[in-house]
């Protein structure tokens, strides 16, 4: 019961980071009709941005000013990058992107080294929130969830509720029209990018403490963002939202069982000394969304909740 | 509305040329359109008459000059040629399937800071088909009432030239005379109308003047009282 509860805990929170990456990830997919390589990118400049503002100021300034400034420059690459790239149609676009998370890797090696570097939770939110079961939570843990529960709700405020929202909605289905309608559908578009970019940003900054900030964690990170976004349905913010939560808590869940494959498969003959048989089930927690992945796109290749096929 | 600016077009197209890849669709197209006035459109399928209506509103990139309200604006993204005052309702209609009939209306309204003369309120009222659906998504209405509401969503952004762009088309013939009223009613509102359409009695009973296309180009223009007359126009250029 304990070991269930911390995994449900964990995996809700690791969803939820998850989310955070792929909302901006299938909206930047409506709009461009590619995926964007780069978008983990901007995640690990999100952490490495917080780290150096909060080396300057503190964590709250950089919880802020961090997604902004990721947020400004995805707003550039759209408008001097992408905007150019796109009339070349979306091999060009997906190279561009591609060449694009190179770029970022290089620079971010260059100038904070290509070790990891020691971006900590804040000693505010550094103590033990609770305990349960005998075990202590830290409160960090929980404020991840807070802030991620607060952009989800805002961001579905922001889509859902506003006249801004359906624009939005109305210009990633139909451009043009809402252009003749006298909305401005390229500064839209820009708007949606760099919005997507400080979301990933965002994940960055509350991400990089809780797990490492190296110049790994973007190519981490960025198989696993591409996986929720294709098995939520490419475009399907709802689709994104259940394949973040189905695959964080899959991930979690499978760490936590104490269990190998002759466990499971003993009754088969498989023994517990083979090669097979000794295989633990954690240690295959981190291939199973590329099994989902797999198995998504064999039996139902538009995803859970999407409308067109991969 | 004075005397003098009577005198300048709202929308003046001359020596406007358009190409699909190396097709050449448009060979120097010449129109006008006066304020208040309702121009027809008319010619046969594949003549360049949506053609004409696409390069005006920069779905497809025009050459030649395009002036309206005496400003050139060959080549303007859309959105700034909408915000001068130009609206479009396209043959596709694109309405927003998923939002409601209230939300599309919404959406027509360029700025919410500065509300045009038709209030969603009052679109409704004048068009109780929409009024009765007000808060149903708008892909679930019937083709007419998808074409009243693509109409009144454009109305909605204050346009002073709007350019319907076959409203009749798949219509059934009842719904078709019901989408001939509506555009009377626009024009009675006293904005001046560019209709593409094919149906001669619809065209001909609202126009003031009436243009024929023929292979890229106008090949008749006229008033309608004329255009009835013109019995070898009609068999040269339009009857199938």
């Amino acid at each position: 019961m304990e070991t269930l509860v911390f995994a449900l805990l964990n995996g809700v929170i690791y969803g939820l980071l998850l989310f955070m990456l792929s909302s901006g990830l299938t909206l930047i997919f409506s709009m461009m009709g590619v995926l964007n390589f780069a978008h983990a990118s901007f995640y690990m400049l999100g952490a490495y941005f917080a780290y150096t503002v909060m080396g300057i100021s503190n964590f709250w300034i950089a919880l802020i000013l961090a997604p902004i400034l990721v947020g400004g420059i995805g707003m550039v690459v759209e408008r001097y990058g992408l905007r150019q790239v796109h009339a070349r149609g979306h091999v060009a676009e997906l190279l561009f992107t591609f060449g694009l998370a190179y770029l970022i890797d290089e620079v971010v090696k260059i100038i904070w080294g290509r070790t990891a570097v020691d971006y900590q939770v804040p000693a505010a939110l550094d103590f033990p929130l609770f305990t349960l079961y005998g075990a202590q939570y830290p409160a960090y843990r929980i404020f991840i969830l807070v802030v991620a529960i607060f952009m989800l709700v805002a961001l579905w405020y922001l889509l859902k509720k506003t006249r801004a929202g359906l624009i939005i909605q109305a210009a990633l289905s139909h451009p043009h029209m809402v252009g003749h309608l006298g909305h401005n559908v390229p500064a839209i578009f820009m708007a949606v990018f760099g919005a997507g970019c400080a979301l990933a940003a965002l994940a960055g900054v509350i991400g990089g403490n809780y797990f490492i900030t190296d110049p790994a964690m973007a190519v981490q990170m960025g198989p696993i963002v591409f996986v929720v976004v294709v098995v939520g349905g490419l475009g399907s913010l709802e689709g994104a939202f259940i394949a973040a939560m189905l695959i964080g808590l899959l991930q979690t869940s499978a760490i936590s069982i104490n269990a190998s494959l002759a466990d499971i498969f003993g009754f088969l003959g498989l023994s517990p000394d083979s090669e097979v048989g000794e295989i633990t089930i954690a240690s295959m927690g981190p291939m199973l969304p590329f099994l989902l992945l797999v198995v998504v796109l064999m039996v139902r290749p538009r995803g859970l909740m999407g409308d067109r096929e991969v | 509305m004075n005397v003098q600016n009577d005198m300048v077009p709202l929308l003046s197209v001359s020596d406007l040329h358009a190409y699909y890849g190396k097709s050449h669709v448009l060979n120097g197209v010449d129109m006008e359109i006066m304020p208040g006035e309702v121009v027809a459109l008319l010619g046969r399928n594949g003549v360049g008459r949506s053609t004409t209506a696409k390069a005006i509103m920069g779905e497809v990139s025009p050459l030649g000059s395009i002036r309206f309200k005496g400003e050139e604006i060959a080549g303007f993204p859309n959105h700034r040629i909408a915000r001068m005052g130009l609206g479009y309702v396209p043959e596709s209609r694109d309405i927003f399937p998923t939002m409601t009939v209230r939300q599309n209306l919404m959406l027509g309204i360029k700025d919410m800071r500065r509300p045009g003369k038709w209030t969603i309120d009052q679109m409704l009222e004048m068009f109780p088909n929409l009024k009765r659906r007000a808060d149903n998504p708008a892909g679930v209405l019937s083709g007419g009432e998808k074409q009243m509401l693509t109409m009144c969503r454009t109305l909605m952004g204050d346009p002073e030239l709007i350019i319907i762009d076959e409203p009749t088309e798949g219509l059934a013939p009842l719904i078709v005379q019901q989408v001939g009223d509506m555009i009377a009613e626009i024009a009675k509102a006293g904005v001046s109308i560019l209709l593409v359409e094919q149906k001669l009695s619809i065209a001909l009973r609202i126009a003031t003047k009436v243009y024929v296309m023929g292979h890229g180009e106008i090949v008749y223009a006229g008033t309608p009282a004329d255009f009835a007359t013109r019995d070898d126009v009609r068999k040269e250029w339009l009857e199938v």
